[in-house]
């Protein structure tokens, strides 16, 4: 996730351009378009990239099981050591995987808060590789930032935003930062 | 640091960060595929100069699962056996760019001489200390403390659900036998210290190292009364390759002073863990029943020997050149 953290000064040049209805209704709307796509729940497993696609999936999963009243098996997916910027910076703490259930043969739907160069929706395939061969992967994301520099496409997207590429996306999440918002930071934004 | 070379250099949050990607790795060892990218390209080598079947392979294993090139190299079968001195063998290997050398040698110091000539020369190799002499043996003391933790958090799941220090404060931990000799004990004093437990030596006189008056830890000679009062007995042991003679009369006497037989079990309180390093002398300085009991926690020292060594590895080898709790 370059250029996503919850971290950054928000005060100067910051604009929000979710609120936290708007998250909500995001949410609920992909949470929908993923049931669609499948024709139900069936086979269904969703993987948060940590950090903040954890949280993410989990409220998709929750929004699903209500509209279907049956639980939706949810977890998540560390991509740290499958990162090919490894080399690039001080050794990183990996995040926790946790998978529910097998995913081989699953239609699994990889979540993560914001598609930027496509580098970690490559780095999650792989991992995902080692762990089994599910018979589909879907990429939902709540933010598609554009700037792609691999082939990768999101299937459900919350909020499609146009940005240059030397603005920073900051996504915040109740769960992680205590408050649900994005905002877009950068010179003339 | 760039190095691993004693236990003592590590601190609690340091100890923490290998143990908990320890818990991370040890998922990976439970996978179909046992594979993590993390070190592809890196190159690992083992330089054995003595034989060790658990150590070396639980790094080999360390090093193939997380993608490293992996070579070994024991004194027997290298140039070491030709009359090669320990410098010109371990310049040797570092000159052809490996990026880390895990040493055991019979001489204590033997890694940290290694680290020093490394720096002299500017060759960026990482060297893990994988037991020297009678010094320490820090992966040793970090796997014990990793399977300890596990122990102790299964017990009491909501004590220092995820703090160490929680965790260990206040436990006691016997470790008895061969201190003398014996570089886990060493690695453990310094490591379960560092994490808040109480370590009670246990050991015959002839077996106690001089100035262990000055180690931060209990000494006692009694280990029937010990064995009541304590969280785990970790048993060492008794190395008789590194013994002159004349440390105990017979080796039934040693049993019967300070073997874990059948009969100490009953002394144990309940819940109390049973560990050894291994290679285990069966019937020496501990029974069958002990080894084999429902407390006995050695097979899972084994696996977490792996999990934990991955863990070391990649915190030297997984970043940019400087990172990690290792940098």
């Amino acid at each position: 996730m370059p250029h996503v953290t919850g971290l950054e000064d928000t005060t100067s040049h910051a604009r929000q351009v979710l609120d936290a209805d708007q998250i909500s209704r995001a949410c609920a709307r992909m949470a929908h378009e993923v049931l669609e796509a499948n024709r139900g729940p069936a086979g269904l497993v969703l993987l948060g990239i940590p950090t903040r696609g954890v949280p993410l999936a989990e409220r998709l999963a929750r929004a699903m099981a209500e509209v279907e009243s049956t639980p939706i098996p949810v977890g998540a997916l560390d991509v740290t050591m499958y990162r090919d910027d490894l080399r690039r910076h001080p050794t990183r703490a990996p995040g926790r995987t946790e998978v529910p259930v097998s995913v081989d043969g699953a239609v699994v739907v990889l979540v993560d808060d914001v598609l930027f160069s496509g580098r970690t929706v490559r780095a999650a395939l792989d991992a995902l590789g080692d762990l089994g061969r599910p018979r589909a992967v879907r990429l939902a994301v709540l933010v598609d930032r554009g700037h792609r520099e691999l082939p990768v496409r999101a299937d459900h997207v919350g909020k499609n935003l146009p940005t240059r590429s030397d603005e920073r996306v900051s996504v915040r999440l109740a769960e992680v930062d205590g408050t649900d918002e994005v905002t877009i930071t950068g010179d003339g934004a | 640091m760039r190095h691993l070379l004693s236990a003592a250099d590590l601190d609690a949050a340091e100890i923490t960060e290998i143990l908990d990607l320890g818990e991370e790795m040890a998922l990976v060892q439970g996978r179909p595929v046992k594979k993590l990218p993390a070190l592809r390209g890196r190159t690992v080598v083992n330089l054995f100069f003595e034989d060790s079947t658990r150590t070396r392979s639980s790094f080999e294993l360390a090093g193939k699962w997380l993608s490293a090139d992996v070579i070994n190299i024991s004194a027997k079968g290298s140039s070491v056996s030709k009359g090669e001195s320990l410098r010109d063998t371990v310049l040797t290997v570092a000159s052809m760019g490996v990026d880390a050398l895990v040493i055991r040698h019979m001489a204590s110091g033997a890694p940290l001489q290694a680290a020093r000539w490394f720096a002299e020369l500017g060759l960026g190799v990482h060297v893990v200390n994988a037991g020297d002499g009678t010094h320490e043996h820090p992966t040793q003391a970090l796997l014990d403390a990793f399977t300890l933790r596990r122990h102790f958090r299964a017990q009491e799941p909501r004590r220092g659900d995820d703090r160490d220090l929680e965790t260990f404060a206040g436990r006691r931990i016997a470790v008895v036998g061969d201190i003398t000799h014996s570089r886990v004990a060493r690695s453990n004093v310094a490591l379960l210290t560092t994490l808040g437990a109480q370590v009670v030596l246990v050991a015959p006189p002839t077996l106690l190292p001089a100035g262990v008056d000055g180690w931060p830890v209990e000494v006692r000679t009694d280990l029937d009364a010990v064995l009541g009062e304590v969280d785990a007995v970790m048993m060492l042991r008794v190395q008789r390759e590194r013994m002159s003679g004349g440390y105990f009369p017979t080796p039934r006497e040693y049993t019967v002073g300070y073997g874990l037989t059948r009969a100490r079990l009953g002394l144990l309180r309940p819940g109390a863990a049973i560990a050894h390093p291994g290679p285990m002398n069966r019937g020496l300085e501990i029974s069958a029943d002990a080894a084999d009991s429902a407390g006995s926690l050695i097979l899972d020292q084994v696996a977490a020997g792996v999990a934990v060594r991955m863990s070391v590895l990649y915190q030297l080898l997984g970043g940019a050149d400087e990172g990690g709790a290792l940098r």
